[in-house]
C-alpha cells in the first residue's frame, strides 16, 4: 500500500491529494517524504528559513483524522506546503529573512495561510526569500542566499525565490508566494515551475508582512495550471480583515481547465521586445504564440506604450509605501532591539541599521526622500500619475485583446552575485512584471522550456482586473500542447 | 509698554468619539482598564495586520460637520502621518491631510461683545496614540496602547479668535454641539476633548499676521485660560525687546504655569502625508447624509424655544440647563414622568448644582435616575415628607441613586399626619413653655417659632411644619 | 548624474527614516540615490498635467466594519514579542 518516497514526490499537488483521498497515501508518508527531500536537498539549495517537521508531523496526523471522518474534503487535504516567510504563522518563525525580525513568533496566522490549513494542506515550513520581499534574486536575505535547483551556480530568483526553489526541488508540493513586482512569476520562471500573481484584492493580504501596500498580492507557485487553480481556489475568499478584499466569484477560474481558446484574442506587445531581451527568451515567446494560435486563438502584435516607465514609477510608489510600512520595525513591540544605546531616537537607529540590509535601507532611503517635504509633489505624484497613465494603457489593450503574452524576465536565472553589484541594472529585469502589478492585474509564469544552459524559460500572461480565467484557460491550453516539462538535474556550473 | 496688542488665536480641537469599538479594530475604547488590555495585532502595530474602517467614526464626524456649517466631502480618504515616537505603535499615525471629511464652517459663539462667527477650516478623523507612562524608578518609559485607536476628530478653526473669553466660548459651544449630537462626551478632564492653541500677537490695526507658536497639552478651560496669558506675554515682551517671535511647538507646563519648546534635532516635522494603501476611498453619499440629518437631534436654540413656549420657568433657568444635553436630558424626562416643571427645574437648578460644585462634578457625571426624582417630587407633593427630609433623601439620590420610597420608608422618615398625635404633642408643648404662650398672646408672633420648633423635635423632624403651626394656633386661640 | 545628493540630505533622510549610515555607506546612499532619482527623472519626459494621481488600481470604495466589540483581552499575546516588558507594558527608553 505504501508508495516509495520518489514516486510521492513525483505527483502534483492533485495528484496526490487524490492519492491520499483514496488512502493510496497517507497524509503522514506524504509529509515524510517531503521532509526528507529537504534533508537531502537543504544543504544544496537553501530554500528554507524555517521547518516546522514536529509539528508538520503532527499536523499530518490530525489531518488524517479529519480526511477519514470526512470533515475535510479539500483536493488539497493532507497535501504539503511551504509558505513564504513574510506570511504569518501563529507560533511559528516568521522573519521576512530579516535579523530585524529574527526572533518574530506571530501570534495570528494570515488569511492565506488560515484557510489553507483549514483545506487540510500541512505546512511544513517558512522559506527564504529577498529580505522584506526586495529583490529579484533572493540574496539580499540575511540568511543567506537559496540557489536554483536547475544549477546551483544561479539564483532562484526572488523575491519568492524560497518557495519556487522549494516547488522545483519537490521539497513541497505547491507554496505560497507574494508578488509586488514581480517576485511570484519571475522566480517561478527561473525555477520551471508555474507561479501566479492573481488580480489585486482577490487574496487577503491580511497577515502578509507588507513591502509595497498597493502592489502586494499572494499568490501560489505550482508544478503545474491545474493545482495552480486548485490553490487559488482555496485561498481566493473576500477577507473583513483587509478593506482592499473584494469578493471574486471563483467559477469562471475553476471551469478554465478544459484546453479551448478557440477565438481568443492575444496581443504581443512589440515594445516588450527593446533591447536587453535575450533572443532564446524571445524565440520561447513566439513559439508560445504559434502553439496557441493553432488551438484557434487569434495572436496579434500591437504597441502597448509606456513599457520603460513602469520601472521608475514603480520603485518610486514601493519605496514609497516601504518607508512607511517598515517605521513598525522600531525595537518596542517586537523583534530586534540593540544592546546598547543612549536614548529613545539612538534606539531607533541602532536597532534599524543593525536590523535591516543594505538593499532595504536603500529602499527606506529612497521612500523617505520622496516622500519629504518639497519632493513629494516631483516624485510621489508624480509616479502616481504616471500609474494612471500605465492602467490607461492596458485598459486599451484589454478592450482589444483577452490577454497579454510576453516574456516574464529579459533573460533565464542569472549567476549568484552578478545582480547585486548593480541596483539598477537589477530593477530593469523587472520589466515584464512590475507594469501588472501597477495596475492591479492578473498574471501568469508558465514554464517553456530551457535555454542552451539547461536554464528553465518562462513565459508570462497577463490578463484584465478580475479575468484571471482568461489567462488560466490560455495558460492551461498551452501546457496540454506542451506536454511534460522536465524536472531539474540539479548540478553546478 | 507703548503699543497696544491684540492676539491672533486659532484652535485644533481634538474629540474623542464616543463609538464602543476602536477606528480601525474591534477593541473596546472603554475608559480605563489594565494596559494593553484592549489591544490587538491591528492597533499594536503587528506585522501584517491592516485596518478597517468603523463606520460610526464617519458617521459621527458627518454629524459634527453638519452641525457646524460645513461642506462634507464627498469623495474622501485617510492619509499617513509618518513620525516616530512609542505611542504611535506604526510609527504613523492614519489620518487626513488631503481630503478630510469636512470643510469651510463656522460656529456662532457669544461673548460679553455680542455675537461673532468663528470659521471652521476643516475636521478631520483620525486615531490616537497610546499612553506613555514615565517610570522614574525604572528609569524608563512604559507604553499602554488601550487608547492607541481611539478615534478622534480634530476640528481646526481659522484664526478668528481675539481673546480667551472667545477661546472659551468657542471651546463651550463646540463642547455643547457634539454633546448634543452624542458624537462624544467631551470630557475634558478625561482627555475626550482636548486643544492645541496657536496663537501669535499683532499691533491692535495691523492687517498682517504676527508669527505663531502652537501650543499643545492643553485639557482644561483652566489650563488654557492660563496658556493663553502666558505665550501672548511672553510674545509680547519679545517683541517689545526687539526680538522676533520663532514659529515652533510649545508644550504647556500646567504646574510651573509656564510653556517650553519642544525642539529637537531628531524632530524633523516633516510628515511625509500620503494616501494610506491599505484603507480604500469613502464616497459620500446623499442618502448618507439624509439618513445622518434625519437623525440629527434637537439642538440647543431650537431647545431653548421650545421650553419657554413649553414649560413656565425662569429664562435664566432654561439656559443654564440646556447648557448640558445630560441636564436637559435629565430635565425632559422627570417632567414626562409627571413632576412639574418648575418644581424639578428648581431641585436642578438648586440642590443639583449646589452639589456639583461641591464635588467639583460636570453636569455629564450625573447618574442618578429622572424617575428617582420624579418620585421624590411626588412624595413632596403630596407632604408624604417635609422639605428637610426630601433634601436629605436628594443627596442619597444624587451619590447613590437610592429608591425615593424605599429609603423613607426603610429609615421612617414619612411626615406624621396623625391628627391625635399631632394635638397630643402641640398640648404637651405649650403646657411645658407657657413663657412662649404669653408671648404669643401678647402679640409676638414669632414666639410660635420656638414651640413649632419643640413640636417638630417630639415628632423626630417626620412633621408637616405648616401643619404643626396650624395645630399650635389653634390651641392658643 | 544630475542629481547631486549632499551630505546633509542624507542625513536629514536618516533623521526621517531613523537610521544611521556609517561614512561608508553614507557614501553609497549618495551614489545610489542620484542614481535612482536621474532614473525617476526619467517621468518628466511625459505630460500629467491632465491626469489625476491614482492610489488605488481600481475602484474598491467605502469598506466598513459595524461599531461591535469583537476582540477581548489579548495582552499575553500583545506582549509576546516584546524585547522588554514590565507590568504589561512595553518598555522604552525615557521620553519626555
Amino acid at each position: 500500500m505504501s508508495k516509495l518516497k520518489n514516486e510521492i514526490l513525483s505527483m502534483t499537488a492533485l495528484e496526490l491529494g487524490s492519492a491520499i483521498s483514496s488512502k493510496e497515501v497517507s497524509v503522514r508518508e506524504a509529509v515524510e517524504a517531503s521532509l526528507s527531500q529537504v534533508e537531502a536537498r537543504e544543504a544544496d539549495i537553501h530554500s528554507f528559513v524555517t521547518l516546522d517537521a514536529e509539528n508538520a508531523l503532527r499536523r499530518a496526523d490530525e489531518v488524517q483524522q479529519k480526511i477519514l471522518s470526512g470533515e475535510i474534503t479539500s483536493p488539497l487535504a493532507g497535501v504539503p506546503v511551504a509558505i513564504k516567510d513574510n506570511m504569518c504563522t501563529k507560533g511559528l518563525l516568521t522573519t521576512c529573512s530579516s535579523k530585524i525580525l529574527g526572533n518574530f513568533v506571530p501570534t495570528y496566522s494570515s488569511t492565506a495561510v488560515e484557510r489553507l490549513e483549514k483545506a487540510g494542506a500541512v505546512v511544513i515550513g517558512k522559506t527564504n526569500m529577498d529580505e522584506f520581499a526586495m529583490g529579484s534574486t533572493s540574496e539580499t536575505s540575511a540568511f543567506g542566499p537559496t540557489k536554483n535547483p536547475w544549477n546551483t551556480g544561479h539564483v532562484p530568483g526572488g523575491s519568492s525565490g524560497g518557495s519556487a526553489a522549494a516547488v522545483a526541488a519537490d521539497e513541497c508540493f505547491f507554496a505560497l508566494g507574494s508578488d509586488t513586482g514581480g517576485s511570484i512569476r519571475q522566480p517561478a520562471s527561473y525555477c520551471g515551475i508555474v507561479g501566479m500573481k492573481p488580480t489585486y484584492g482577490t487574496v487577503s493580504r491580511y497577515g502578509l508582512i507588507a513591502y509595497g501596500s498597493s502592489l502586494d498580492q499572494i499568490g501560489p507557485l505550482s508544478k503545474n495550471v491545474s493545482d495552480c487553480v486548485a490553490v487559488l481556489s482555496e485561498i481566493i475568499a473576500h477577507d473583513e480583515k483587509d478593506s482592499t478584499s473584494v469578493d471574486y466569484d471563483i467559477t469562471a477560474l475553476k471551469n478554465a481547465l478544459d484546453g479551448d481558446v478557440k477565438g481568443m484574442k492575444i496581443g504581443v506587445p512589440r515594445d516588450y521586445f527593446g533591447e536587453g531581451l535575450d533572443p532564446e527568451v524571445a524565440s520561447a515567446v513566439k513559439e508560445v504564440a504559434k502553439k496557441l494560435e493553432s488551438a484557434g486563438a487569434v495572436v496579434e502584435e500591437f504597441d502597448l506604450s509606456l513599457v520603460d516607465y513602469a520601472i521608475p514609477t514603480y520603485y518610486t510608489i514601493a519605496a514609497a509605501e516601504a518607508s512607511s510600512n517598515l517605521e513598525r520595525f522600531d525595537g518596542i513591540k517586537y523583534g530586534y532591539r540593540t544592546k546598547e544605546y543612549a536614548g529613545l531616537h539612538d534606539m531607533y537607529k541602532k536597532t534599524r541599521s543593525e536590523g535591516f540590509g543594505p538593499e532595504v535601507k536603500r529602499r527606506i532611503m529612497l521612500g523617505s526622500f520622496v516622500l519629504s517635504s518639497g519632493y513629494y509633489d516631483a516624485y510621489y505624484l508624480k509616479a502616481l500619475r504616471v500609474k494612471a497613465l500605465i492602467k490607461k494603457a492596458f485598459d486599451d489593450a484589454f478592450a482589444k485583446y483577452d490577454a497579454i503574452l510576453g516574456p516574464v524576465a529579459p533573460t533565464t536565472a542569472p549567476r549568484l552575485g552578478d545582480s547585486l553589484s548593480d541596483p539598477i541594472k537589477m530593477y530593469l529585469g523587472d520589466i515584464y512584471t512590475i507594469s501588472v502589478n501597477l495596475a492591479g492585474l492578473p498574471g501568469i509564469s508558465v514554464p517553456f522550456g530551457v535555454d542552451s544552459k539547461g536554464l528553465p524559460i518562462g513565459v508570462q500572461l497577463i490578463g484584465d482586473c478580475f479575468k484571471d480565467d482568461r489567462i488560466v484557460r490560455l495558460a492551461y491550453a498551452y501546457e496540454q500542447m506542451r506536454g511534460e516539462f522536465p524536472t531539474p538535474k540539479g548540478g553546478i556550473e | 509698554m507703548s503699543k497696544q496688542y491684540e492676539m491672533v488665536i486659532g484652535l485644533e480641537v481634538h474629540v474623542e468619539l464616543a463609538t464602543k469599538t476602536k477606528i480601525f479594530c474591534g477593541c473596546s475604547t472603554a475608559f480605563g482598564g489594565e494596559p494593553n488590555t484592549h489591544t490587538c495585532p491591528v492597533c499594536t502595530g503587528m506585522p501584517g495586520s491592516l485596518p478597517v474602517l468603523n463606520k460610526q467614526v464617519l458617521e459621527y464626524a458627518i454629524a459634527v460637520g453638519l452641525a457646524t456649517n460645513c461642506e462634507i466631502t464627498r469623495n474622501c480618504k485617510f492619509d499617513r502621518k509618518n513620525y516616530f515616537y512609542p505611542d504611535n505603535p506604526q510609527n504613523y499615525q492614519i489620518s487626513q491631510l488631503y481630503l478630510p471629511i469636512c470643510r469651510n464652517g463656522h460656529v456662532d459663539i457669544e461673548t460679553e461683545n455680542g455675537i461673532k462667527s468663528v470659521r471652521i477650516h476643516e475636521i478631520h478623523m483620525e486615531e490616537d496614540a497610546g499612553k506613555l507612562i514615565h517610570d522614574d524608578w525604572y528609569d524608563a518609559s512604559l507604553v499602554d496602547y488601550n487608547r492607541s485607536g481611539v478615534p478622534l476628530i480634530e476640528i481646526v478653526s481659522e484664526p478668528d479668535m481675539r481673546s480667551a473669553e472667545e477661546v472659551i466660548a468657542y471651546l463651550e459651544t463646540l463642547r455643547n454641539t457634539i454633546q448634543y449630537l452624542g458624537a462624544s462626551d467631551c470630557k475634558l478632564n478625561e482627555g475626550s476633548m482636548r486643544a492645541d492653541v496657536n496663537l501669535s500677537v499683532r499691533e491692535v490695526g495691523s492687517e498682517t499676521f504676527g508669527t505663531r507658536t502652537e501650543m499643545k497639552n492643553l485639557n482644561s478651560f483652566h489650563s488654557i485660560m492660563h496658556a493663553i496669558k502666558g505665550e501672548s506675554e511672553r510674545q509680547i515682551d519679545l517683541l517689545e525687546s526687539g526680538e522676533s517671535v520663532i514659529q515652533e511647538t510649545r508644550r504647556w507646563d500646567d504646574t510651573k504655569e509656564c510653556s517650553y519648546a519642544m525642539r529637537s534635532k531628531e524632530d524633523a516635522q516633516d510628515y511625509r502625508y500620503f494616501p494610506d494603501p491599505d484603507l480604500v476611498p469613502i464616497s459620500v453619499s446623499d442618502e448618507l447624509i439624509e439618513s445622518i440629518l434625519a437623525k440629527q437631534p434637537e439642538m440647543r436654540l431650537e431647545k431653548k424655544k421650545r421650553y419657554k413656549e413649553e414649560f413656565d420657568i425662569p429664562e435664566y433657568d432654561i439656559n443654564i440647563i440646556t447648557n448640558s444635553k445630560h441636564l436637559a436630558d435629565l430635565f425632559e424626562e422627570t417632567v414626562s414622568l409627571g413632576a412639574q416643571p418648575k418644581k424639578v427645574s428648581n431641585w436642578i437648578m438648586g440642590e443639583t448644582l449646589k452639589l456639583l460644585k461641591e464635588k467639583e462634578m460636570d453636569p455629564e457625571d450625573i447618574s442618578f435616575s429622572a424617575s428617582h426624582l420624579a418620585d421624590l417630587i411626588k412624595m413632596t407633593d403630596a407632604k408624604e415628607i417635609n422639605s428637610t427630609v426630601a433634601k436629605e433623601v436628594f443627596e442619597k439620590i444624587f451619590f447613590e441613586d437610592v429608591d425615593p420610597k424605599a429609603y423613607v420608608e426603610e429609615k421612617g422618615l414619612k411626615t406624621e399626619n396623625n391628627e391625635d398625635l399631632l394635638l397630643e404633642v402641640a398640648k404637651r408643648v405649650i403646657e411645658a413653655n407657657p413663657q412662649s404662650v404669653t408671648d404669643y398672646k401678647s402679640g409676638k408672633e414669632k414666639a410660635i417659632g420656638f414651640l413649632v420648633g419643640q413640636s417638630m423635635r417630639e415628632l423626630k423632624g417626620k412633621a408637616d411644619p405648616v401643619a404643626v403651626t396650624e395645630m399650635l394656633k389653634k390651641l392658643m386661640s | 548624474m544630475k542629481n547631486i545628493i549632499d551630505d546633509a540630505t542624507i542625513e536629514y533622510v536618516g533623521i526621517l527614516a531613523k537610521l544611521s549610515l556609517t561614512e561608508e555607506e553614507a557614501e553609497q546612499a549618495k551614489t545610489d540615490m542620484g542614481k535612482m532619482l536621474d532614473y525617476i527623472d526619467k517621468l518628466g519626459e511625459l505630460d500629467t498635467s491632465n491626469v489625476e494621481p491614482m492610489s488605488h488600481a481600481f475602484k474598491v470604495q467605502n469598506v466598513f466594519r459595524e461599531d461591535v466589540v469583537s476582540n477581548g483581552d489579548d495582552r499575553e499575546n500583545i506582549l509576546k514579542n516584546a524585547p522588554e516588558e514590565k507590568d504589561g507594558m512595553f518598555v522604552v527608553p525615557k521620553t519626555f
